[in-house]
């Protein structure tokens, strides 16, 4: 929905501003706290619905659908991770759906929800949560918390510490083992909540882009893009999840 | 595009979703996939068992079929050979009764034959004895000549 030519920064620009209150540090982004505790919700609504009333019996539709996606974490979680670990398995259904629908949200077309919130009062509205840096690096934080809180409490503080020290050059290259522990485990959320929040980013601005075009225009490229999103929303959700489970797989084994 | 609360609200947010999911969601769904699972795999299991015992059960049948026929066999087999006996024996009866019949009325034709020879043999002599009473014209003393006329009829 282009205005006109020179305005079309100012377009870009408000389609990118977070709906926000506080200050400094403080700032809340409410619009995707809005989104994704609301898709939050809406996957734990599905999921407990279909729970609270699983049957050994046939399943309806619903549980059909939960069953396939619980399988097919599972799955992918017995695939790499051999221990026993009672959190890994609901924790990756948790990402791959939750970040699934964060990502679907980028299907929506552009302009819609901002525009009834507009028409709402709320100037600002970014309905992506993984378009936000906060969103994506707030799960990879907490799963970097998880590898260290499971790292420590397999292998014992003090098997840990021996590991960061000495693995893997030996002691005699301590400062350099530690140097490169962490940069190796700086990398992990990095990679994962940027390679997230890079595709989901692009994959928006480009939506946005291509909505400066004429109206008459915009399927032509709007269409196959949408197409293609709907293969990298999936991709990495499942990415992310998979790598999850890689890394809290690494947490309980020995290098 | 800087950090800030939000990022922590989302780690909030997140770990309460993990939590739930782990709670409420997860343990359900794979129970009952694994229940489902058992379930199905008792189904194939007693149904690989229903067809076994379906075919223990035809053989006994078979089996069961068998010896009856064999036992009916040897049931009409023995019925033949009884019946034959019986026909044997009531011909033998029947031979034997027919010779003792035919001995005993041999006998009586004997019988009647000695008789009516000794009757005849009395005669004779009675009329022997008339004979000469009346060729000698006088009666001829029967008890005096007894051994003389008991060798005549044992002569006849």
């Amino acid at each position: 929905m282009s205005e006109s030519g020179h305005s079309a920064t100012g377009y870009i620009v408000h389609h990118l501003t977070n709906l926000k209150v506080g200050e400094g540090f403080w700032t809340l982004h409410l619009d995707t706290m809005f989104f994704s505790i609301s898709l939050g919700a809406l996957f734990l609504w599905l999921f407990m619905k279909a729970a609270k009333s699983a049957t050994s019996g046939v399943p309806g539709p619903l549980q059909n659908f939960c069953e396939i996606m619980v399988d097919f974490v599972d799955t992918q979680v017995k695939d790499s991770f051999h221990g026993r670990n009672p959190v890994i398995a609901p924790l990756a259904l948790t990402i791959f759906i939750w970040v699934f629908l964060w990502n679907a949200m980028d299907l929506v077309p552009v302009d819609l929800l901002p525009a009834i919130a507009g028409l709402l009062g709320i100037p600002y509205l970014r309905v992506v949560p993984s378009t936000d840096l906060n969103s994506t690096f707030g799960m990879s934080i907490a799963v970097l918390l998880l590898v260290y809180y499971y790292s420590i409490k397999v292998k014992g503080p003090v098997h840990f510490t021996m590991e960061v020290l000495t693995h893997p050059f030996g002691k005699w290259f301590m400062p350099f083992n530690l140097l490169l522990r962490i940069v190796e485990d700086l990398a992990k959320p990095i990679s994962l909540g940027l390679r997230l929040f890079g595709n989901l980013y692009a994959g928006e601005l480009i939506f946005i882009l291509i909505a400066l075009l004429p109206w008459w225009i915009q399927f032509t490229l709007g269409w196959p893009w949408a197409v293609f999103h709907i293969l990298v929303i999936t991709l990495q959700a499942f990415i992310f999840m998979v790598l999850t489970i890689v890394y809290l797989s690494m947490a309980h084994e020995d290098h | 595009m800087n950090f800030n609360a939000t990022l922590i609200g989302q780690m909030i947010t997140f770990g309460l979703l993990v939590l739930f999911t782990m709670k409420y969601v997860w343990p359900p769904i794979m129970q009952a996939m694994q229940d489902r699972q058992k379930k199905i795999a008792d189904g194939l299991a007693s149904a690989e068992r229903g067809v076994r015992e379906q075919e223990l059960a035809q053989a006994k049948a078979a089996q069961t079929l068998k010896e009856a026929k064999q036992q009916s066999a040897e049931i009409v087999a023995q019925a033949h050979k009884r019946a034959n006996e019986i026909i044997e024996q009531s011909k033998q009866d029947a031979r034997t009764e027919g010779d003792r019949q035919l001995a005993a009325a041999k006998a009586e034709i004997e019988q009647e034959v000695n008789r009516a020879r000794e009757q005849l043999r009395h005669q004779v002599v009675s009329l022997a004895v008339t004979g000469a009473s009346k060729v000698l014209k006088r009666e001829v003393d029967e008890a005096a000549n007894a051994a003389l006329l008991d060798d005549l009829v044992a002569q006849l």
